[in-house]
């Protein structure tokens, strides 16, 4: 057996989380294997670009230079590899891939997100992708999704996929709510939509909508700017925010032609005779994300379900430790933030491998704190907030962890 | 569709893309070497990756990173792959994925 099939420590996933957590465990002398489906490293950072004060944060710039980072230490970085498979095997973890079996003491899943489906009438017609797809298309491949879209679905995600999609020459024809459906909810609703865009209002383009946000915030005023939200929508950069409009169906013969689009009164209820046709010739669904933890559970890891964090998220300690032995997360699995957090708990992660591996000596309790510190700080500042109730769901999270984990059974 | 050649944040291709011959449903084509087979596709203005395997209704690359499946087709010598994730070599014969008899999938559609 060489080093290389048998490292001290496999991560799953080479994006923010995986790669930062590597460069942590390989400073430590770990011998750090990483796997990732897609064919390059980077995870979804590789396509992720915004505007904070004044200049372009750049996720490629900084995926780059974690990946360089990784190879000066000996890191092996082993791309377009699919995890199936994981069980202990005594003390080791075995990884079965689409390449082969691998080995190792301690497993690191970062493996992050995966968007939800927004099913609408027409949405297996090609050309019909998630806002996600769209971006990875246009900014990861640089090939243009097609020649003029629309974007279903108003959320952080399709937000700030918008705004690249605009700067990247893509053209958008509007950003519209989804049709109401029993899957669709109160995303349908132009309230609540208002309702989520106030929270949001730090994002926006201009100081002055940015007060208008705030100040309609305060006075809790939702119902009443969904009153006068304009049926033509706002500006949004250089495309329509209508917030007032619904999808009810994309059409077209084997690929998008057109969406039918029909005006919502402040109730949410459709105004008759106002159904028109968009010429477009593809649609982005943005349903917004969720912790993509499978190989939790096939590992055997305890799940709970908050809502603020995404959904059903392995159980984990601050440390990111999880109740199985050997067994780590950190990244959007644990719950649905930015890159910025993921990194930050990437290393935190590492730190905790390390310190369990027995490798931290006497600095071990100042080391984890500082690593737990920096994740606080990061998720304070971030200016991406995909939910107002992180801070809050992260303790829940710990507290059943200080509860749950002493009577659940290490495999 | 349209191929971003200089994009205004992320710039030019670091090291220029080799252009490569493939065929698609037996049709010749050029793509960039080592960019997933969808992208080449997308950028050549195939839309229908896919007949459903049931009904025959065509179908498109959904995710574009492998979670959904929706872009499976076949390439000589690999068999059927998620477009998406497969890099485009030289040379490669590719064709749509296909529908299926119903006495494999088993149900009766309307």
């Amino acid at each position: 057996m060489t080093k290389d099939s048998q490292p001290d420590l496999i991560i799953v996933g080479a994006g923010p989380a995986g790669l930062s957590a590597a460069v942590v465990a390989a400073e430590h002398g770990l011998v750090v294997t990483i796997l990732d489906e897609f064919p390059e490293p980077g995870g979804r950072m590789l396509g992720q670009f915004h505007e904070e004060k004044g200049h372009w944060w750049v996720g490629k710039q900084i995926a780059h230079n974690l990946i360089e980072q990784c190879c000066a230490l000996g890191v092996h970085i082993r791309c377009g590899v699919s995890v199936h498979g994981m069980w202990k095997n005594g003390h080791r973890w075995v990884i079965r891939t689409s390449d082969g079996s691998i080995t190792a003491a301690n497993v690191l899943l970062a493996t992050g997100g995966a968007e939800i489906p927004q099913p609408s009438p027409g949405w297996t017609l090609p050309g019909v992708m998630s806002i996600g797809a769209a971006q990875v298309m246009t900014n990861v491949h640089f090939v243009k999704p097609g020649r003029r879209g629309l974007i279903i679905g108003v959320n952080v995600l399709a937000m700030a996929i918008a705004r690249e999609l605009s700067v990247s020459g893509v053209s958008i024809a509007a950003i519209v709510l989804p049709s109401q459906s029993p899957l669709s909810g109160k995303d349908a609703l132009p309230k609540e939509n208002v309702e989520k865009l106030l929270g949001l209002a730090h994002l926006a383009p201009s100081p002055l909508m940015r007060m208008g946000g705030r100040a309609a915030h305060s006075l809790k005023m939702a119902g009443v700017v969904t009153h006068y939200f304009p049926r033509g929508g706002i500006k949004l950069w250089d495309i329509p925010l209508k917030l007032r409009t619904t999808a009810i169906a994309i059409n077209g013969k084997d690929r998008v032609e057109s969406v039918t689009l029909a005006d919502l009164n402040g109730r949410g209820e459709m105004i008759a005779g106002s159904e028109r046709e968009e010429k477009v010739d593809f649609v982005a669904l943005a349903g917004g994300l969720y912790p993509l933890a499978e190989l939790a559970s096939v590992a055997g890891c305890p799940f709970v379900y908050i809502k603020e964090l995404g959904g059903h998220i392995p159980l984990h300690s601050e440390e990111m430790q999880t109740p199985v032995a050997g067994l780590y997360v950190a990244g959007n699995i644990t719950g649905v933030e930015s890159a910025l957090v993921a990194m930050a708990q990437g290393q935190l992660a590492a730190t905790s491998i390390c310190r369990d591996a027995g490798l931290l000596g006497s600095q071990s309790d100042t080391k984890i704190a500082e690593a737990k510190q920096k994740v606080q700080q990061v998720r304070a500042s971030a200016l991406i907030q995909f939910h107002p109730g992180i801070p809050k769901a992260r303790e829940q999270v710990y507290k059943m962890w200080a509860k749950g984990c002493d009577c659940v059974e290490n495999n | 569709m349209e191929r971003i050649q200089n994009h205004p944040i992320l710039g030019r291709w670091q090291t220029p893309r080799e252009p490569v011959a493939f065929t698609f449903n037996g049709k010749p084509m050029m793509g960039l070497k080592g960019e997933p087979i969808a992208a080449a596709l997308l950028a050549a203005d195939v839309r229908t990756l896919r007949r459903h395997e049931e009904s025959g209704h065509a179908r498109g690359l959904y995710c574009a990173i492998g979670h959904c499946m929706e872009c499976r087709l076949s390439v000589e010598g690999k068999g059927l792959v998620r477009s998406c994730l497969t890099p485009l070599e030289e040379g490669m014969c590719i064709s749509e994925g296909l529908q299926l008899p119903n006495e494999i999938t088993g149900r009766k559609l309307l």
